[in-house]
């Protein structure tokens, strides 16, 4: 078991601080860059309210994966992989109890109306 | 079992406990992390499921502006690159000077951060939209100072570790301790990802 990595390195070899650092920055720099692609689909107006929604979501889930990609260094192969099962069954857990939350409660909400 | 080596973490010490130790502590600090998420998507579904529940008080729509929200994402996301320098200069390094001095900035940008919120918060609560004034409400207002709660832990715990970095230099208590933090803010960006999509991106749509 091995769970430094996820600072370390991916696959059990140090990255040099260069490396890191460019790390960190690439993932500041994806962050920006998805944050202002979901601000301007709403701001713009000119997307149809689906298309700014999916929008919205596929940038914020992209951002996510970027954070724990080049800020938490969570990789698919190597020392990682135990964290990342870790990670999916959390998010295996949110689907089913957000979703399922949302689904029940906003049914129930259309037929009160 | 196997690879337990880092060669970055300075954790060497004979008295010390085995990197695996370590190692445990940190998959025991991810496991917190993932509960902690499920608090919060719990808290999520309760606000959107409660958005439309304003009982003629003011709305998502009426009551966001996008300025502020935009202002505390900045200073959150520079903050998730500042802390990583601090672990960098920690574990490539071991430089005191440099770790506690990307935590000063992390913590400045912390700070900043959770002056626009309660700013904003503050605000809200003056036009009459305090968590008691509908069920949207309630539910905003647990949300939002949730996060603001943990960022101003995690403000407090990173004064404590620039203060252990100072006093007792990096062993294996203050590095993993770092580590941890580390994963803490990275975290905490990743939820405000969240809440600038949901509560105040949503709210523009």
């Amino acid at each position: 078991m091995s769970h430094m990595d996820k600072i370390d390195e991916s696959g059990g070899q140090m990255e040099s601080r260069a490396d890191e650092r460019s790390s960190y920055l690439r993932g500041g720099i994806a962050s920006v860059v998805l944050t202002v692609i979901a601000v301007l689909a709403v701001v713009s107006d000119v997307l149809p309210d689906w298309a700014a929604w999916t929008t919205i979501a596929v940038a914020g889930i992209l951002q996510a994966v970027a954070q724990l990609h080049w800020f938490l260094h969570i990789r698919l192969h190597g020392q990682a992989w135990e964290d990342l099962q870790l990670i999916f069954f959390t998010i295996l857990i949110l689907v089913l109890m957000v979703g399922g939350t949302i689904w029940v409660m906003g049914d129930l909400t259309a037929r009160m109306m | 079992m196997s690879q337990a080596r880092h060669p970055g973490l300075k954790l060497g010490h004979e008295h010390d406990p085995g990197s695996g130790e370590v190692e445990a502590l940190v998959f025991g600090f991810w496991i917190f992390m993932m509960s902690d998420l499920l608090i919060f998507g719990c808290v999520f579904a309760t606000y959107v499921v409660m958005l439309p529940q304003v009982a003629d008080g003011p709305s998502a729509a009426e009551l966001f502006h996008l300025r502020g929200p935009l202002i505390e994402t900045t200073l959150l996301l520079a903050s998730s690159v500042t802390i990583g320098f601090a672990l960098l200069e920690t574990k490539h390094r071991a430089d005191k000077r440099r770790t506690t001095l990307w935590l000063a900035v992390t913590f400045l940008l912390g700070a900043g951060f959770l002056f626009s919120s309660t700013h904003s918060l503050l605000g809200h609560l003056e036009n009459g939209a305090g968590p008691s004034r509908s069920a949207f409400l309630s539910a905003y207002w647990l949300l939002v100072p949730l996060h603001a709660l943990h960022v101003a832990i995690g403000c407090l715990w990173i004064a404590v570790a620039a203060a252990q970095v100072r006093i007792r230099g990096f062993d294996w208590v203050t590095t993993g301790g770092l580590l941890r933090l580390s994963i803490y803010w990275h975290f905490l960006d990743i939820v405000w990802i969240g809440i600038l999509s949901v509560v105040y991106l949503g709210a523009m749509i």
